[in-house]
């Protein structure tokens, strides 16, 4: 019998009792339906969920400086000063296949006046050229900083958009001037709403400016980590006033072999930096981001084996994955009811093959006494199993498929289809069929002809 | 050729032996027309078994066209049933809700080499037409009569080119007019295409058409003697 025969053959056979063979697929179609549509909404679901924490800049690593310990009292983390502006290049230089941006961190606070208003922003954070691509801010209104008015200490910031709304209500802030300290910044853009961070923060409420111009020129107001919290006695005294006002071009990234931590005269203050902020390529997986940072930083700061790390790096990575991860379990769990409801329709083929082998069991004995043998039968009835299983199959994955569309349309729910998820429900539904359809084909092919001929 | 040397059959039912067929020698040439009678429990069901491969001896020789079918397996018994014999049987034995043409077509599927889809339908059309069934031949055995049925399951016994033609009581569940004529068709066969026709019967009258009548009482062969002194020694 070849395979058109034996197709046709089983198709013949299916279709002498087409109701029963309707009933019996229902079974296997809900069970295929519900596992394409929860597929399809769940991998929908967890779509959005990592769009939306990777706008939340998630797919980035943080590098802190070490704490430090001083007369047996620790600071916290970052409480050295020990990362400059120079291990960001270093960073995105040395870590190519792994790291996208890099950027120096530098944060201060205080007070901002427009005109006669004020307002104390939640946050002044400064960073390089790349600081927003890497955090993913976007800017609505204007344009962000340029790298050279990075390496120019210029005096332009970007807005967030709760500021532009407390400041300038109604008024364009573009080319606004808001003083921050007493000096005079340009508002050059306004940054696009993110709402509040995970913590519950106004992320909005925030001002982003070059980290050049935040030391060089609101040296004054570094009260945080790297300087305020150190303790370490040299990283304030080598501040010369001159620094505060200086227009003139320094040298932000000095050359690797400067040594950390001499007491040699360097302007400390413009060179180190609070933090790093890293973004990674595989925003799933960022240890090997962050081992290939770890030998980058490592070299840059000349740390001999067996000399513990002078920062840290934190992996906001872990986050991502823990939500996503969260969202996953749902639709994991939510799959192995419809793979149970698979299993109850795979139980029903097998009962109305078993149903079809007894009230066939003539035409079994019929088909041995001309010449099948015994394999011929397990084929045929096999064969008709998974017939009706794959065609469950595919009005299942269609139904499915429908309903989540359905669904997604009434509820807004997002969905992606996945032709993978498809292609594994007709491989499931096969595999049913052949599982569930084996022990009645078993049976069939085990009758005795004579027997079966003169069953009644 | 058809021998059979001292063959025996023994049923174990339980704890007893049931002896069937008590050593049976018979030899029946190609192009015979046989009937093969007796009454119930003389065993002619069981030998019909055995001549059509779908069982094997407890004992003896059964050498088909020379050789020994005993020791064949499963499988190339069921290889030699398709090829070498057709059978017909009482209640027909078509498949339900499929055509008559389906159903003559289906032996050929089991063949080995296979055989090509068009060749196979081009004689299943060749044997309708020759049962007189080409009006017919898309209508599912319940449309058709009892004679008819037995017409198709006829047709189905030759898709495969057999050497022997098994019937099973062929006209036991027709009326006598129908039974006649397919009486006359394997008659016919059997002049003219030269194919051993075997029918296993209780009826005189069927018998009655054939060249040759095996009589079969108790498990053994009363071959020459008469149908009435069988009739009495069974009493």
């Amino acid at each position: 019998m070849n395979l058109a025969q034996l197709l046709l053959t089983c198709l013949l056979a299916l279709v002498r009792n087409p109701m029963r063979a309707a009933l019996t697929v229902l079974g296997i179609v809900i069970g295929i339906a519900a596992v394409v549509a929860i597929m399809e909404i769940g991998k929908g679901s967890s779509q959005q969920i990592r769009q939306s924490i990777a706008s939340l800049g998630a797919n980035t690593v943080n590098v802190m400086g070490a704490s430090v310990r001083t007369n047996g009292v620790a600071s916290g983390m970052g409480g050295r000063a020990s990362l400059f502006a120079s291990d960001a290049q270093v960073i995105m230089s040395e870590c190519r296949n792994t790291v996208e941006l890099a950027s120096p961190v530098v944060r201060t606070s205080g007070q901002i006046i427009v005109g006669n208003t004020n307002w104390s922003p939640n946050s002044i954070i400064g960073g390089n050229e790349h600081y927003l691509a890497i955090e993913g801010w976007e800017v609505a209104q204007g344009s962000p900083f340029s790298a050279e008015q990075v390496n120019n200490s210029a005096r332009v910031c970007l807005i967030g958009n709760t500021i532009a709304t407390k400041l300038f209500a109604g008024k364009d802030p573009i080319g606004q001037e808001v003083r921050i300290k007493d000096v005079v910044f340009n508002i050059i853009g306004v940054l696009a709403p993110k709402g509040a961070d995970m913590m519950g923060n106004d992320k909005d409420d925030c001002l982003i400016l070059p980290w050049t111009s935040i030391r060089t020129r609101l040296a004054g107001a570094g009260g945080t980590a790297a300087i305020g919290k150190a303790g370490a006695s040299n990283s304030t005294s080598s501040v010369s006033s001159t620094d505060t006002f200086s227009t003139s071009a320094v040298s932000f990234y000095p050359g690797c072999d400067v040594q950390p931590y001499t007491n040699a005269p360097h302007p400390l203050r413009t060179r180190t930096v609070d933090s790093l902020i890293v973004r990674i390529r595989d925003s799933e997986n960022a240890n090997p981001a962050m081992d290939e940072m770890t030998t980058a930083l490592r070299r840059a700061h000349r740390l001999e084996p067996g000399v513990l790390d002078d920062f840290e790096l934190r992996d906001r990575a872990q986050f991502s994955k823990m939500v996503t991860g969260t969202s996953e379990t749902m639709s994991n769990l939510l799959l192995a009811v419809a793979l149970i409801s698979l299993i109850v329709g795979g139980v029903g083929i097998m009962n109305i093959m078993m149903v079809s082998v007894t009230e066939r069991t003539r035409e079994i004995g019929l088909r041995m006494a001309v010449g099948a043998r015994p394999r011929d039968i397990m084929f045929q009835f096999l064969t008709e199993a998974v017939l009706l299983c794959l065609a469950g199959g595919v009005l299942g994955i269609i139904i499915g498929h429908v309903s989540s569309g359905v669904v997604s349309s009434m509820f807004g729910w997002p969905i992606a289809t996945s032709p993978g998820a498809m292609m594994l429900s007709v491989t499931v539904a096969a595999g049913i069929g052949i599982i569930f359809g084996w022990y009645p084909a078993f049976k069939a092919s085990r009758l005795d002809p004579i027997d079966a001929l003169h069953h009644e | 050729m058809i021998e059979l040397r001292n063959l025996t059959k023994v049923y174990h039912v339980g704890e007893l032996d049931l002896p069937v067929l008590k050593g049976i020698s018979l030899r029946i040439e190609d192009g015979e027309f046989v009937s093969l009678t007796g009454a119930s429990g003389s065993g002619k069901s069981t030998l019909m078994n055995l001549l059509g491969c779908l069982d094997h001896p407890s004992g003896g020789e059964y050498l088909l066209d020379g050789h020994n079918v005993a020791q064949l397996n499963a499988d190339e018994r069921a290889r030699l049933r398709n090829k070498r014999i057709g059978f017909v049987f009482q209640n027909f034995n078509l498949l339900p809700r499929t055509s008559a043409l389906e159903n003559v077509m289906m032996p050929a599927y089991y063949c080995h080499p296979r055989r090509p889809g068009n060749e196979i339908r081009r004689r299943a059309l060749e044997l309708i037409r020759m049962v007189g069934l080409e009006e017919r031949m898309h209508h599912t055995p319940a449309q058709l009569s009892g004679g008819q049925q037995q017409r198709v399951a006829i047709a189905r016994s030759l898709i495969n080119n057999p050497g022997i033609l098994l019937a099973d009581e062929p006209t036991g569940n027709l009326d006598s007019t129908t039974s006649v004529e397919v009486m006359n068709m394997f008659r016919d066969l059997n002049r003219r295409s030269g194919i051993t026709v075997i029918i296993v019967t209780h009826d005189r009258k069927t018998a009655a058409f054939t060249d040759r009548a095996i009589n079969m009482v108790d498990g053994l062969i009363a071959e020459g003697v008469s149908d009435e002194l069988s009739a009495n020694l069974v009493k």
